[in-house]
């Protein structure tokens, strides 16, 4: 059974209704269960949880010390290019958006791989807009044979591709693929997401799955939350984490929760994602997939994701910028703005006055 | 009474081998390894950070104690062997524990590809540790395949669960010649113990003193104990009977 066949079946289920009826003895039974079903994560998910907030990190924190220890992996993006075909109502790339639009040449990726490198970083997830004429697939290959003198593991965030294309960006040595669904809801995808290539659903749904068939180390996913009600959103994330989880054993999965940030244009958030609901979605994640990692972002204010890290996060990006050339002296306008502006060194200082080992290498190109 | 361990033809004092992963940071390390007074110390190759002298976890272990470099992350034979020839030419020695896992949700080795890549490795001049799932006929392999020791799991790694898997290891102890080395699961001291007066011949232990408040004093209770355990293995204790046994037995008469 594919993905989408999984998402159809729920297609009927009486969400209101059924997250209406959670009583807090639903939420006691999942909290005493060693391994959760879908149910019980729903159950986690729902308002009658949020009482329980406390015990869910509770246990949330010490599964992840078990699973992953004090560790936190920090990663930077790095904008290849922002030229884009699709307009998605709530990107800054958005090929309506009058701003500059750049690629890097070779050389100016080289430069931009020197400076983030003396950061101490070894992780890097290149990134750009869906563009198959001005970034091709043979492009990104180029970029990541001059990246793999600077860096230990490369991820992409890009345009979804083939199951072929993806085998290929792995030959040439990238290791972990971040994409997402965006919004898992059909019909909302279909509303926001105006014109272009990325209209297609459901080659954008398969396409994680495709990686991992392409051997593909890492996976990571995720919904911009914002989009839809959050906590169906939330749901079908980790459904979907735990499909791929179940059916491609070897490769390590993840969940990143991106909250929607202001960008260039305007569009404001259908579902407004407070800061504890952010929580609640973190830590039923967590009880959900003890072994899923799990990113925030710079999206997150400095103080909130010091706040997030001991209940469940492995994985941070730090010294960030959302712009093309933004490691250089001339950058673009940036994707959305980042809110948390801590340089390597401060991310570093940060986690380990509280105990944690920031992780800067996980893996070695072989 | 002497009482060493010989592997790969060195002859170690200290049956507590310990792992590197999971500290909150690598200061903690050179304490942990000096008051266990362990001598063989695993790290991922993965994690080893050559590209900076502060980060590079090799910088925070005694020059004298042996480097267990392992395989994590390998998903077959054939990446395990590549991450074994990285860490022998990057100067982490002969010695290598394989770890071989295709399933990220339970971290539980792959027995088939893992003797596989003892069999290359072996020939290759390492010291192969395999880590393993206790199955008696796959470690009968392993020991074919020139494994130095064989390392079974007590129970899936990290999950401080104990020696859910007693009787296979048992068998294990029993039927293989080489040492056979208790590693993952073990969560307390007196597993450890349990292990070593089971006649294991050492075992490993990374989650249990990493995760730990105090990883420190940890490290030594898990000392001692497998100390202890190795003791009363070594001295034989008595055995367990279902009876109490009477001081004053009712046929003593026949003897007299």
């Amino acid at each position: 059974m594919s993905f989408a066949d999984k998402l159809l079946k729920y297609q009927e289920f009486p969400f209101a209704s059924y997250l209406a009826g959670v009583t807090g003895a639903d939420i006691e039974r999942t909290l005493a269960k060693e391994a959760l079903v879908e149910r019980d994560f729903l159950n986690l998910l729902s308002e009658q949880a949020v009482p329980y907030l406390e015990r869910m990190a509770q246990k949330a924190h010490q599964l992840t010390v078990q699973n992953f220890g004090r560790v936190i992996l920090l990663y930077t993006p790095l904008y290849l290019a922002n030229y884009c075909v699709n307009q998605c109502a709530y990107c800054g790339f958005n090929v309506t958006n009058r701003i500059t639009r750049k690629k890097l040449t070779l050389e100016e990726v080289e430069k931009e791989a020197r400076a983030i490198a003396q950061t101490g970083l070894r992780h890097i997830l290149i990134l750009t807009g869906e563009s198959r004429h001005h970034t091709p697939v043979s492009y990104i290959e180029d970029c990541v044979r001059v990246l793999k003198n600077y860096f230990d593991s490369i991820s992409i965030e890009i345009y979804p591709l083939t199951e072929e294309e993806y085998g290929q960006l792995v030959a040439a040595g990238v290791d972990g693929l971040t994409l997402y669904q965006e919004v898992y809801d059909p019909v909302t995808y279909d509303e926001i997401h105006l014109a272009g290539p990325k209209k297609d659903y459901r080659f954008r749904l398969a396409a994680p799955e495709r990686a991992c068939r392409a051997r593909m180390r890492a996976v990571n996913i995720g919904a911009l939350l914002g989009l839809q009600d959050w906590r169906k959103e939330a749901f079908f994330t980790g459904l979907h984490a735990a499909y791929l989880q179940d059916k491609y054993l070897d490769t390590e999965i993840s969940v990143s929760l991106p909250r929607l940030r202001p960008h260039v244009g305007n569009f404001a958030p259908r579902s407004v994602v407070s800061d504890r609901d952010l929580v609640q979605i973190l830590l039923a994640l967590r009880l959900f997939l003890p072994r899923a990692g799990i990113t925030i972002s710079t999206r997150e204010r400095a103080e909130f994701r010091d706040n997030l890290l001991p209940l469940g996060v492995t994985k941070m990006s730090a010294g960030s910028c959302t712009s093309v050339g933004g490691h250089l002296e001339e950058a673009t306008e940036g994707q959305f703005d980042i809110a948390d502006q801590r340089s390597v060194r401060e991310m570093h200082a940060m986690l380990v006055s509280r105990g944690y080992q920031p992780l800067y290498k996980d893996w070695h190109h072989l | 009474m002497e009482d060493k361990l010989i592997i790969g033809g060195q002859e170690l004092e200290s049956r507590l081998f310990i792992g590197t992963g999971k500290f909150s940071s690598h200061e903690i390390i050179p304490k942990v390894i000096a008051v266990s007074g362990s001598q063989v110390i695993t790290m991922a190759l993965r994690r080893v950070n050559f590209s900076n002298e502060q980060d590079n976890v090799l910088n925070y272990i005694d020059k004298k104690c042996i480097l267990l470099p392992n395989t994590s992350g390998a998903r077959n034979a054939g990446e395990a062997v590549r991450i074994a020839r990285i860490a022998r030419e990057a100067g982490c020695g002969n010695w290598v524990k394989i770890e071989v896992i295709s399933d990220n949700k339970y971290l539980l080795p792959d027995n088939y590809e893992t003797i596989r890549a003892t069999e290359i490795l072996a020939k290759e001049g390492f010291v192969v540790l395999p880590y393993m799932s206790p199955d008696l006929m796959a470690a009968k392999r392993l020991e074919e395949a020139g494994a130095a020791a064989v390392m079974p799991l007590g129970a899936p790694i990290g999950t401080n669960r104990g020696l859910m898997t007693r009787e296979l290891i048992r068998i294990l102890i029993a039927e293989i010649k080489v040492p056979i080395i208790v590693d993952a699961g073990i969560g307390r001291p007196s597993q450890a113990a349990e292990a070593m007066e089971m006649g294991a011949a050492a075992v490993l232990v990374n989650t249990a003193i990493a995760t730990a408040q105090d990883p420190v004093q940890t490290a030594r209770a898990f000392s001692l104990a497998v100390q202890a355990g190795r003791m009363a293995f070594l001295s034989g204790p008595g055995a367990v009977q279902e009876y109490a046994v009477a001081s004053s037995p009712l046929t003593g008469f026949l003897h007299k």
